[in-house]
């Protein structure tokens, strides 16, 4: 539930946006979340005289495409992401910030994710003070695809049937290697069910970019997600 | 089920299906042929016995020891590929899976006696049998063209030795001569083939032999990823590529290859090389089963069952299905569907709904990929679309490159669905 629950959080933040020229500010507490930002800082550098570490600053970083320092070093995932055309507005960082695995496969930021949405809210309000005109920003959002179908908790909690996962499965191996090589086409075994089931939700939902897989998850039903789930995160 | 395949090797078949073979149905243990190792065949086969776990005898019929892909071989004509990375053994499907593997010709079917026999000599006895030859020429379908001028004017639509000659043939082109290509009517394995051969042979050429040309003669007003083709043609080989459509006079073309000319509507041109791709039909053995509707063989699409024969399933190019491209995804799509379809009726195995999907990754020039893919289902009467999509004209070269890293990746993924 910690996505869709981040999602409406914001959403609910966005519609205000018409009435309050505030509402940049009701992303979240930028005070709170240069708290929260300390387990960021490990790794991410953010302010004036920023620069790359474990990760990349992240100046700048609202409404930027992926990926798009050359002195910095990507993971393969996120060079995919920018590929595709992702963009990091609101919706995307929310989204990875609640677990980036569940967003972009491969990627490189060992991070479990911020679950509280209050949390993610606060931090993204601190960096968009480092992102230039911050009260444009939450305008410019709701441009971005709205959350069409919430993911209710019966849909995460669905324990999925791993004979049909593994008939299911027949389609992904086309192109996904199950022994887990890695030729171009992403690595799909030894998931969490959890974050197996979001990232196929956010194929559904079209929020991760690529249309092969947004439309072979577009037809899959939640309880063969679940299936796939199973059947997938079993395999070494 | 948790699958280790690396435990799942030769002599562990045994061991492996005492512990998980489903329970047969009927009496003795069944026997599957397939006939044809290409995306269909190889496939079937593989998840066939993977499934069954040494409960059903699996044979696969295939002539060739070396097979190479038709997919891809155009990159190998464009020099983006060597000819030995398109090769694939059997030997993992003998060694790992249990399969016996016949290096044969089919060239009989007994559907009474469900018999196939074999050019060698050899007869195979089967309870199901699944037909996966891929496909064949119509005979006179290019005027002045047939099987022994093939060396004169290559089709390449089989890869290998042609796929060698055609590309030697384009290497050895003088500088500033002539290539035409006559493409296929509708319907013919893999509709954007021709046009990625196109722009291949074009790659080729610039690089090679910037002033010669290409003629492509075509019976069809408009063709797989038209737009994406002809912008990057434009884009990569401007004013080399010359397509004739039907309504120039595309539709009305001779051949001769002793002479080495191309007639197109009573223009008769001298060219220095010729790829004549003809009409094509289902593979022979289907012709020779007696379960063609005209040039192909209808089947079933809930479970790829041939419309006259229940016990035969056919796969892929050779098979009428309803909306589905003849591609090797295609094929390798369909191929699951009938190996559960036959493990169910064989075994006490679950059937669940059919799924089918397809995606024809095409490269344009170097890193400029282009895909289209759709999502079909089973209804009565045929296999229909879904939902699909198509990469768009003037996508970023980055967006292109991707496309085409994934389609190196879709390559290593197919194959080692097909052959382990």
């Amino acid at each position: 539930m910690r996505y869709a629950g981040g999602i409406m959080v914001i959403w609910a933040a966005l519609e205000s946006a018409a009435q309050a020229d505030e509402t940049a500010l009701q992303i979240g507490d930028a005070a709170r979340g240069a708290e929260v930002f300390q387990v960021c800082a490990q790794c991410h550098q953010v302010g004036e005289g920023a620069s790359h570490g474990t990760g990349p600053h992240l100046n700048g970083i609202f409404d930027r495409k992926v990926a798009q320092f050359d002195d910095f070093d990507y993971s393969q995932g996120i060079l995919r992401a920018r590929r595709d055309g992702m963009v990091w507005d609101l919706e995307h960082l929310d989204a990875y910030l609640t677990n980036p695995k569940t967003l972009v496969s491969g990627t490189n930021m060992e991070f479990a994710g911020l679950s509280d949405p209050k949390d993610r809210g606060d931090v993204l309000a601190y960096l968009r003070s480092f992102s230039a005109n911050p009260q444009n920003i939450p305008e410019a959002a709701p441009t971005a695809l709205k959350q069409e179908v919430e993911l209710p908790p019966e849909v995460l909690a669905m324990v999925g049937d791993p004979e049909y996962g593994e008939y299911l499965s027949t389609e992904c191996t086309t192109c996904h290697q199950l022994d887990g090589d890695y030729d171009g086409i992403p690595v799909i075994t030894g998931w969490l069910a959890e974050d197996f089931v979001l990232a196929m939700h956010a194929y559904k939902q079209k929020i991760r970019p690529h249309p092969v897989m947004q439309m072979m998850a577009g037809r899959l039903a939640d309880d063969e997600i679940a299936a796939l789930a199973a059947y997938f995160g079993a395999l070494e | 089920m948790k699958f280790n395949r690396r435990s799942f090797i030769g002599t562990g078949v045994a061991a492996a299906a005492a512990l998980q073979a489903p329970v047969v149905l009927g009496a003795g243990k069944p026997r599957v042929v397939v006939i044809g190792g290409g995306a269909g065949g190889a496939t079937a086969a593989r998840y066939i016995a993977k499934g069954a776990a040494g409960a059903i005898d699996v044979t696969l019929v295939e002539p060739t020891r070396s097979y190479y892909t038709c997919f891809f071989s155009n990159l190998y004509i464009g020099g983006f590929r060597e000819l030995s990375s398109i090769a694939h053994s059997y030997g993992k499907l003998a060694s790992e899976y249990g399969i016996n593997v016949v290096h044969d010709w089919a060239v009989g079917i007994d559907r009474d006696a469900r018999t196939v026999s074999l050019a060698g000599g050899g007869v195979l006895p089967y309870d199901r049998l699944i037909l996966s030859p891929g496909i064949d020429f119509v005979d006179g379908s290019v005027e002045g063209w047939d099987v022994s001028a093939q060396n004169k004017m290559p089709h390449a639509y089989k890869a290998g030795s042609q796929s060698e000659l055609l590309k030697a043939q384009i290497e050895a082109m003088p500088e500033g001569g002539v290539f035409a290509m006559v493409a296929p009517p509708n319907p013919y394995r893999c509709p954007p083939g021709p046009y990625e051969r196109v722009s291949m042979i074009a790659h080729v050429l610039k690089e090679r032999n910037p002033t010669a040309k290409i003629i492509v003669a075509d019976p069809k007003d408009k063709f797989s990823k038209m737009a994406l083709f002809q912008e990057g043609w434009g884009l990569h080989y401007d004013g080399m590529v010359d397509w004739i459509g039907p309504e120039f006079g595309g539709n009305n073309v001779s051949v001769d290859p002793e002479a080495m000319t191309v007639t197109i509507d009573g223009e008769v041109t001298k060219v220095d090389a010729c790829n004549v791709i003809p009409a094509q039909k289902a593979g022979r053995i289907c012709e020779l089963a007696g379960i063609n509707d005209g040039n192909w063989a209808p089947v079933d699409g809930r479970t790829m069952q041939s419309r006259v024969d229940e016990n035969i399933h056919v796969l892929g190019d050779a098979c009428a299905q309803g909306d589905m491209p003849k591609s090797g995804f295609s094929a390798n799509s369909q191929a699951k569907v009938a190996a559960m379809a036959v493990r169910a009726a064989l075994t006490d195995s679950k059937m669940f709904p059919a799924k089918f999907s397809n995606t024809c990754w095409s490269l344009i020039g170097t890193n400029d990929g282009v895909k289209v893919g759709a999502t079909y289902e089973a209804t009565e009467e045929k296999i229909a679309k879904v939902d699909g999509f198509i990469s768009a004209t003037g996508e970023s070269a980055e967006l292109r490159q991707a496309t085409f890293e994934e389609s190196i990746g879709w390559y290593a993924g197919i194959t080692s669905d097909m052959f382990g």
